[in-house]
């Protein structure tokens, strides 16, 4: 728990903090993707090469864009006039804790099984490579085909789309 | 081939980048102001008056008949008559122009004043670097301005100076020509108005030896 | 002697380090490569600048600037100091926080790149094990700033130009991604030293450099075209066209902000270049054998300032692609070729040494592209135009 962690910590806290409060829908999305950052850091910080490098390029590279096109695409940039909170927000904040805590129960429960003092595993790309490809390779197989699907039912609805504008 | 288009517009870009260390014609720059292009026959940029002789008072051409300041599209000439009247080349006395102003921030060179001048008084100059500071007056050429030697003609337009100083030339001699008929055909009357017998004819008048004004100079002024 | 010449910056910067108390020492010598790239990189912009601009004149039959300084080299250094001293407007509906924040992280982004390059023997900033993946996501953070800055200026045209800036970038990522994935996998490292190391080898005084494999010369012109839309040059500059957009997304920056764009574009010119230079053409090391003895990091930058000059070049020559026919381009033809390239790299592999190697995968990509392409143009009607009515 050194300084950098909590310095890490703090940046994505406050992003996600500024994500929910802010009153422009798209300083919220470039506020996520500060704590997208601020994971990504945390990810460094553990070693994790691979995946903090992949954190990046997946989800700022993709995602904030995605998230940033399809609120352009939709809203608009003008803020709602009748404030930007729900009214029910109690009961989303309930459902939060509640979720924070299963998983934090999950998370903490798993870590005490762990032995103590253990040097940290280093991982590198070779491995994660090799298990991909021997241990893991039918998940593989079926996200791909997942991804193949999700991308023919895009091309599908954009055909659709085009047909029914003519 | 696909992509030889490509590679055939490299290639052309590439001449001319090693042409350009090279040869002139793959290097069209002409660097102003230490270099010029040399102005050609027909380059027109504003009106100047021409002079014939030394004295430019004396020898200006324009007769300020006012049909360029009337022909002028955007009128920015303006010419106030003389009083009085001097000769001109043929010895007919003309009057001259005690202002002739030309406003170059609203000349558009369109050379209309130089076709329709009778007198090939008004040419064009190919002078262009006249910006100046002065906003209004400077650029307001006024007649000592305006007034430039036939030589200086000559140099600009060398073709068409030629042309003009022949097709003067020629006036002149079908003028002098004129001139002495008439004064010949005077002296034949006088001398038949001496021999014939005084009688009531009243000779219409000794008018028809001295007027040369009567009729306008001859010739089409084109230039 | 040539060892030292080889090495002379990395014992430049050990020397200057010892000055320090030996805890120190691992920060500042990081801090002191980072200052030298920092400092570096934009003189060499400065120099780009001026050369793009006599070199484009040339090609174009005339002459670039010559007023500032002889032949103009001063240039730069007055398009500099107009940058800093022009008033920096920012529209009044403009979202200041971001309009500011955009060209930062544009630089930024673009900065950290140049940290996995290696830049000659011994000579990356940080070696990783995961190098290119890291060169890859600073490269996708750059998207995001584009887009930044054409949404936070408010301005119709700004915001077009952001969108196609982006559309194009992630298109043409993948194709990059793609052709560099095969590099990766001949390699079997994603460590760009490591890449390098492969290279280095010589068989009868010729290099084994990537580009000299039927694969790997498919995979740099295909990378070489990505990397050109990836940067908006041209012919693939029509988000920031100026005839088209006004000035695309940084319309509304003015001064030292649109400086820092064009720093921006310039840089990500280098440091993909040096990643072209590092995957395909070997890095630093020496073209002949017996050339060894010159530095490896004057090879790596005359590697780097070739690609520029041939960017120059292809700017001086191809009219720019419209919207459309980029996209397509990226998706309908280099796509499906990188695709293949893998295909061939892995075949090149497996078919072990010898020319049986040489003849299938050469068919393959030939094959491939000539197909690819007679289908394109004629889906497209390209070719010599046929009149209806004349002749």
């Amino acid at each position: 728990m050194s300084f950098v962690f909590y310095a890490i910590a703090g940046l994505t806290l406050a992003g996600a903090l500024a994500a929910v409060l802010l009153k422009n829908t798209v300083h919220c999305a470039l506020a996520l993707t500060v704590a997208f950052a601020g994971l990504a850091l945390l990810f460094l910080e553990l070693d994790a090469q691979f995946a903090g490098f992949a954190q990046i390029l997946v989800y700022i590279g993709a995602v904030a864009v995605l998230v940033v096109f399809a609120i352009l695409l939709t809203r608009g940039s003008e803020t709602p006039k009748d404030g930007v909170y729900s009214r029910n927000w109690l009961a989303g904040l309930v459902i939060a804790a509640g979720v924070f805590a299963v998983l934090g129960w999950a998370v903490l429960g798993s870590a005490r099984s762990l032995p103590h003092e253990t040097a940290a595993p280093t991982v590198t790309v070779l491995q994660i490579g090799n298990a991909l490809m021997s241990r893991y390779v039918l998940p593989l197989e079926i996200v791909a085909l997942l991804l193949t699907a999700a991308l023919i039912g895009a091309v599908i609805v954009a055909m659709h789309e085009k047909e029914g504008q003519k | 081939m696909l992509g030889e288009g490509i590679l055939k517009g490299l290639a052309e870009t590439a001449r001319n980048f090693a042409g350009s260390f090279v040869s002139a014609e793959r290097l069209t720059t002409v660097q102003y102001p230490e270099q010029r292009i040399a102005p050609m026959e027909a380059t027109r940029d504003f009106p100047f008056l021409v002079y014939d002789g030394a004295d430019w008072e004396a020898g200006l051409r324009c007769v300020a008949c006012q049909i360029c300041e009337k022909e002028c599209p955007p009128q920015c000439i303006y010419i106030e008559k003389s009083k009085d009247k001097k000769p001109d080349f043929t010895g007919k006395p003309q009057f001259y122009p005690a202002r002739f102003d030309i406003d170059i921030s609203v000349c558009m060179s369109c050379q209309i004043c130089v076709e329709v001048c009778p007198f090939e008084a008004i040419k064009m100059d190919t002078e262009f670097e006249l910006s100046t500071e002065d906003r209004f007056g400077g650029l307001l050429l006024n007649r000592k301005k305006l007034a430039k030697p036939n030589e200086h003609y000559h140099k600009i337009h060398p073709a068409e100076a030629a042309e003009v100083d022949a097709r003067l030339a020629g006036e002149k001699v079908k003028a002098d020509a004129k001139a002495k008929a008439a004064a010949e055909a005077a002296a034949a009357k006088a001398a038949a108005h001496v021999a014939a017998p005084a009688g009531t004819e009243a000779a219409p008048g000794g008018n028809a030896a001295g007027n040369p004004t009567a009729k306008p100079v001859e010739g089409e002024s084109r230039a | 002697m040539i060892e030292t010449a080889d090495q002379i910056f990395v014992l430049l910067k050990h020397w200057l380090v010892g000055f320090l108390p030996a805890g120190w020492q691992p920060v500042a010598g990081v801090a002191l490569s980072v200052v030298a790239i920092i400092a570096f990189f934009p003189a060499l912009f400065a120099l780009t600048v001026w050369i793009e601009r006599k070199g484009l004149g040339r090609m174009q039959n005339r002459i670039g600037p010559n007023r500032v300084g002889p032949l103009g080299i001063l240039q730069p250094v007055a398009d500099a100091i107009k940058s800093l001293t022009k008033e920096d407007i920012v529209p009044l509906s403009a979202d200041a926080a971001v309009h500011f924040l955009a060209p930062l992280l544009l630089v930024a982004a673009v900065f950290m790149g140049f940290a996995v390059l290696p830049m000659g023997r011994n000579m990356t900033l940080v070696n990783m094990d995961a190098g290119l993946l890291f060169y890859f996501a600073m490269g996708a953070s750059t998207e995001l700033a584009v887009f930044m800055a054409g949404w936070s200026s408010r301005n119709k045209y700004s915001l077009l130009g952001a969108m196609r800036a982006v559309a194009q970038m992630i298109s043409y990522e993948v194709p990059l991604l793609m052709s560099s994935v095969a590099v990766v996998m001949m390699t079997g490292s994603l460590s760009l030293t490591k890449i390098v190391a492969a290279q280095n080898h010589y068989t009868w005084g010729l290099p084994h450099w990537y580009i000299f494999t039927p694969w790997g010369f498919a995979g740099f012109v295909m990378y070489a075209i990505a990397t050109t839309a990836e940067t908006n040059r041209s012919p693939f500059d029509l988000p920031e066209g100026e005839s088209e957009l006004v000035a695309g997304y940084h319309t509304e920056y003015s001064g030292f902000k649109f400086a820092l764009f064009f720093l921006g574009e310039y840089l990500a010119m280098f440091s993909i270049s040096g990643l072209g230079a590092t995957l395909f053409l070997g890095g630093w090391s020496a073209p002949f054998s017996f050339l060894g003895w010159v530095p490896s990091w004057i090879w790596f930058f005359s590697k780097l300032m070739l690609s520029i000059f041939v960017f120059i070049w292809m700017r001086g020559t191809l009219p720019r692609l419209r919207q459309d026919q980029l996209m397509n381009f990226a998706w309908k033809f280099v796509l499906p070729l990188t695709l293949l390239n893998l295909l061939v790299a892995a075949l090149w592999r497996f078919l072990g040494e010898g020319w049986e190697r040489w003849v299938v995968c050469l068919a393959i990509l030939l094959l491939a592209y000539a197909f690819m392409g007679r289908e394109g143009m004629r889906r497209g009607h390209l070719g010599p135009r046929r009149y209806r009515y004349a002749e």
